[in-house]
């Protein structure tokens, strides 16, 4: 008979508990699971990447909906237990569900400490636990204002980095002298200090906060030295204590935490603890890997296995700060009975120190350079005798032995017990056995079967090597395809670290990106170029010498050289005066073809390179300005005449394409991006396969994506309508700037649309005003920058070069 | 050898390019991202594409008609495509560039 397991909590270590118990007594327990948080089982770890915008919320997802039905696991999302009838054997939830138990496993985690200054309770004060308290704080970083961080430890300092990378001013308040003192000797906590200000984050040290003020809000903060910080956003991240108190209330033995056993079995024999709020041999934990070591050992003891024990070990503490490399170990403190060993690069920011006593590890701190913390980890736990290699320890493991330092070697020397994962104690030999075996080649392969990288991913790197040495070139890294030969890295990740490390010139990228070529390549400049003009607007330099020869000289290149010029004809709406400017430059510079182009606007074919500034200049005069028909950017809109003429028109199609196309012109996209509005569903300016198409109806407006008819012929995908004009243009904005953020270069919107999922650009969209609003704001920034005419740029100097040739020689004497 | 000048190394951009009209046709001049100076005819043995005109990487530049990618330092293609253009010696007096014309020699001679 299977038995009932009620499991009170529903993160990773609880998790983790079921993927053992599913896996070691499968179909033993029917399991129940009340969730506090209105979700499914979320990586806590990666909550920062989510803050900083590194990652998005469906990636750090560890178990979906289709896991608990594919277990049958009941899942009450949004369910807090209020009660536990320990002589019923009931819990009950604050929705009223009462649910019998045979076994019961409180993982109820820790709540954060709310440090109790006047105003602590403010609109405002926030805290650093879960999904909503990111979300909180990426609605308050949208304001672009003031926010200080209390606490300068681990989480304080992910919290900061994370407002910061949302545009945020920061400071952060740490009542101790340095930062993360628990984990860092004060030398590295200066570094750390001296790194998190170079990002703009101010830090103060002994600051000793007296009270939050504001008026019905935050407003600013009070420290004991009279200092006043004005701020609309505080975030206490000072600590954390087990979340005990409704196990306290069922009468269970209750220290810091759930006082638990080895076992993980507290004074009843059927309730468990395990996670941050349990207490073994009088510790409680935070970091991740005791809380999986715990998950373990409950789920042996609920498989029959009464031998299983959590055993104490020290765990590595690692900065999930993009840029910031930072490792410590053990204990660090001096004494009469130990020595250390220092090295300090000022140059190169890097401090390593090994505290050692009786010729063995037993505290490391690593800042700036961190690879060997897994050597210096292995070394430490087994107690190895250092002495022989005592002089050259502190260069690392590929110094012993004269042995040039190859990354590559130091992995393939690693014991196979070395520990590779510390987050999921997954070692070498696991690791190395489980790719032989199971016949993995893919990074992802490694992470289902082993779970080593799956969880905070600092150690992917050290994988990705134990892939190589051990299947060589049958493991293809790139899972993803590299952006081109000069890098292994994809599109997406570079877009990603450009903005996660501010990386805001093409040198900077190559240099922190480790491109393998001195300055790139025709595939990846431009790609490069419109990453930086598209995610720094107002700081990057367009690098034209990183542009194709068309957006170079804004003008299309033919077959025999010469160049041909449109220019802009808004929503496809002339005038005598302009065709007869046109008819006028056709006849000046002997322009061999005038074409009518499909975009509604006059294509001038054949025209000299040299002459161009002068057709420009005339046409500029005329009233003209340049129509990007060579750009990756907003072509035309195409238009009907609409209501305004037509007896069909429902409304001002013309007179919408115009404002669209005064609104957007200039701006560089991905790939071109063509739009058409059509003033009725008779559709005469074929919106239903353009990039973004309006239909326009009784009701308003039908906004249309995603549509192609060149190399591949589709219709649009319908985003949503609209009642208004201004919302029409909001939403075709915003949506034109969510593809800028996310679109790889070359990738058209409908291709882009596919990878990314027509629902979630609906839901962002559509759905979402706030998002919308974001990106609309963010669009019209960028504008600022971008809507200056490129012709009359060039007409009035502007890299003259490009249209003269340097010299002719030769004639003079030829001629003799 | 008939050395003549055509102008100084700052009238080039780097990673750039710029044209010499010459009795022969079009040549080419290429400054690298580290300064050394590079000539070549500037018709792409593809298809005739004005070299001077494509985007310029490490020692080789890439047509920007079809994207052939033509070394500045052998004239050749590189990767699966065959084919070559004739490369001009460049030479560099502190700043001044000087190219040489061997069929302009000889018929002045």
């Amino acid at each position: 008979m299977t038995e009932k397991l009620v499991i009170i909590g529903n993160g990773m270590a609880p998790g983790r508990m079921l993927e053992h118990l599913l896996e070691k007594a499968p179909g033993r327990y029917q399991v129940t699971i009340f969730n506090a948080e209105p979700r499914v089982n979320y990586d806590r770890i990666m909550l920062s990447p989510v803050l900083s915008g590194e990652k998005a919320y469906e990636e750090i997802i560890i178990h979906g909906d289709g896991w608990y039905i594919k277990h049958g696991i009941t899942l009450y999302k949004g369910h807090r237990i209020v009660a536990i009838d320990r002589a019923a054997k009931t819990v009950t939830s604050d929705h009223g569900v009462t649910e019998p138990y045979d076994k019961l496993v409180i993982a109820t985690g820790s709540v954060p400490f709310i440090i109790p200054v006047p105003g602590h309770n403010l609109p405002g004060v926030l805290t650093y636990r879960d999904l909503d308290d990111v979300q909180a704080m990426m609605l308050a970083a949208q304001s672009r204002a003031k926010a200080v961080v209390i606490g300068g430890g681990l989480l304080g300092l992910e919290a900061a980095a994370g407002l910061n990378a949302q545009g945020m001013d920061v400071t952060v308040l740490h009542v101790m002298p340095t930062l993360m003192e628990r984990q860092l000797d004060p030398a590295a906590g200066y570094l750390l200090q001296r790194a998190v200000e170079q990002r703009g984050i101010k830090v103060i040290t002994k600051a000793n906060t007296q009270a939050i003020t504001g008026n019905g809000k935050v407003e600013q903060i009070e420290l004991a030295d009279g200092t006043v910080i004005p701020a609309t956003l505080v975030v206490m991240a000072v600590g954390i204590r087990p979340n005990a108190a409704l196990a306290k209330e069922a009468g269970i033995a209750v220290n810091r935490g759930i006082v638990v056993d080895a076992g993980m079995r507290s004074n009843d024999p059927d309730i468990y603890a395990l996670g941050e709020c349990a207490e073994v041999n009088g510790q409680v934990y935070g970091l991740v890997a005791p809380l999986y070591e715990m998950a373990r050992v409950a789920a042996s003891q609920l498989a029959g296995d009464g031998a299983a024990a959590f055993v104490h070990s020290d765990t590595p503490t690692k900065l999930k700060v993009t840029g910031i490399d930072l490792f410590s170990l053990g204990d660090f403190a001096e004494g009469e009975d130990r020595q250390e060993i220092v090295l300090r690069d000022a140059a190169a920011g890097v401090y390593k120190r090994l505290v050692l006593k009786d010729d063995r590890i037993i505290g490391t701190v690593l800042y700036g350079e961190t690879a060997d913390g897994t050597w210096f980890n292995d070394l430490k736990k087994k107690q190895t005798d250092i002495s022989e290699m005592r002089d050259t320890l502190i260069f690392g493991q590929s110094y012993q032995g004269g042995a040039p330092l190859d990354p590559m070697a130091a992995v393939a020397a690693l014991p196979d017990d070395a520990e590779i994962c510390g987050c999921n104690g997954v070692c070498k030999g696991k690791i190395t056995g489980a790719i032989a075996a199971k016949g993995l080649t893919s990074l992802d392969d490694v992470r289902a079967h082993t779970k080593a990288s799956a969880s905070c991913g600092s150690c992917t790197g050290l994988v990705e090597k134990l892939m190589v040495l051990t299947i060589g070139d049958k493991y293809n890294p790139a899972a993803v395809q590299p952006m081109c030969g000069c890098t292994t890295l994809g599109h997406d990740e570079v877009r990603r670290l450009i903005v996660a490390k501010r990386l805001k010139t093409i040198p900077a990228v190559m240099q922190e990106l480790e491109w393998t070529t001195s300055c790139g390549c025709a595939k990846c400049r431009p790609a490069l170029n419109y990453y930086l003009v598209c995610d720094w607007p107002n700081d990057y330099a367009d690098d034209y010498q990183s542009r194709f020869i068309n957006e170079r000289v804004h003008a299309n290149i033919q077959k025999d050289g010469t160049y041909s010029v449109v220019p802009r004809m808004w929503g496809g709406v002339t005038n005598a005066a302009e065709l007869r400017a046109i008819a006028d430059v056709v006849d000046k510079f002997e322009i061999p073809m005038v074409k009518v182009t499909g975009g509604q606007r006059i294509d001038m074919l054949g025209i000299r390179k040299e002459d161009l500034p002068a057709v420009w200049a005339d046409l500029g005069q005329a009233g003209f300005v340049s129509g990007h028909a060579y750009a990756k950017g907003l072509r035309t809109v195409k238009t009907c005449v609409g209501s305004d003429w037509c007896r069909f028109g429902t409304q001002d199609s013309t007179g919408l394409g115009i404002r669209i196309e005064k609104f957007m012109w200039g701006s560089w996209t991905p790939a071109k991006v063509k739009m058409a509005v059509s003033g009725c569903p008779r559709n005469c300016a074929e919106a239903t396969c353009k990039d973004v198409g309006v239909i326009c109806v009784d009701s308003g407006y039908e906004i249309h994506f995603a549509g192609a008819a060149g190399l591949d012929i589709k219709g649009t995908e319908v985003l949503g309508l609209v009642r208004t004009e201004d919302e029409a243009l909001e939403h075709i904005v915003a949506l034109t700037q969510m593809y800028r953020e996310q679109g790889r270069y070359l990738e058209r919107i409908y291709k882009w649309a596919k990878r990314i999922g027509i629902p979630e650009i609906k839901r962002q969209i559509m759905d979402d005003g706030e998002r919308r609003k974001a990106y609309f704001d963010r669009f019209v920034f960028s504008q600022k920058f971008a809507q200056v005419d490129p012709w009359s740029e060039r007409v009035s100097g502007k890299d003259k070069h490009e249209f003269r040739p340097m010299a002719s020689v030769g004639f003079a004497q030829a001629a003799e | 050898m008939n050395w003549v000048s055509i102008g100084s190394l700052s009238d080039i951009p780097r990673r750039g390019a710029r044209c010499v009209d010459t009795p022969e046709g079009k040549i080419a001049v290429f400054r690298t991202a580290d300064d050394q100076v590079y000539a070549i005819d500037d018709h792409c043995p593809h298809k005739g594409g004005p070299l001077s005109q494509g985007i310029v990487h490490g020692t080789a530049v890439t047509c920007p008609l079809h994207n052939w990618v033509i070394s500045l330092e052998t004239g050749r293609a590189l990767g699966a495509d065959e084919g070559a253009v004739r490369t001009i010696p460049v030479r560099v007096e502190g700043e001044r560039l000087f190219i040489a014309l061997e069929a302009l020699a000889s018929r002045a001679a």
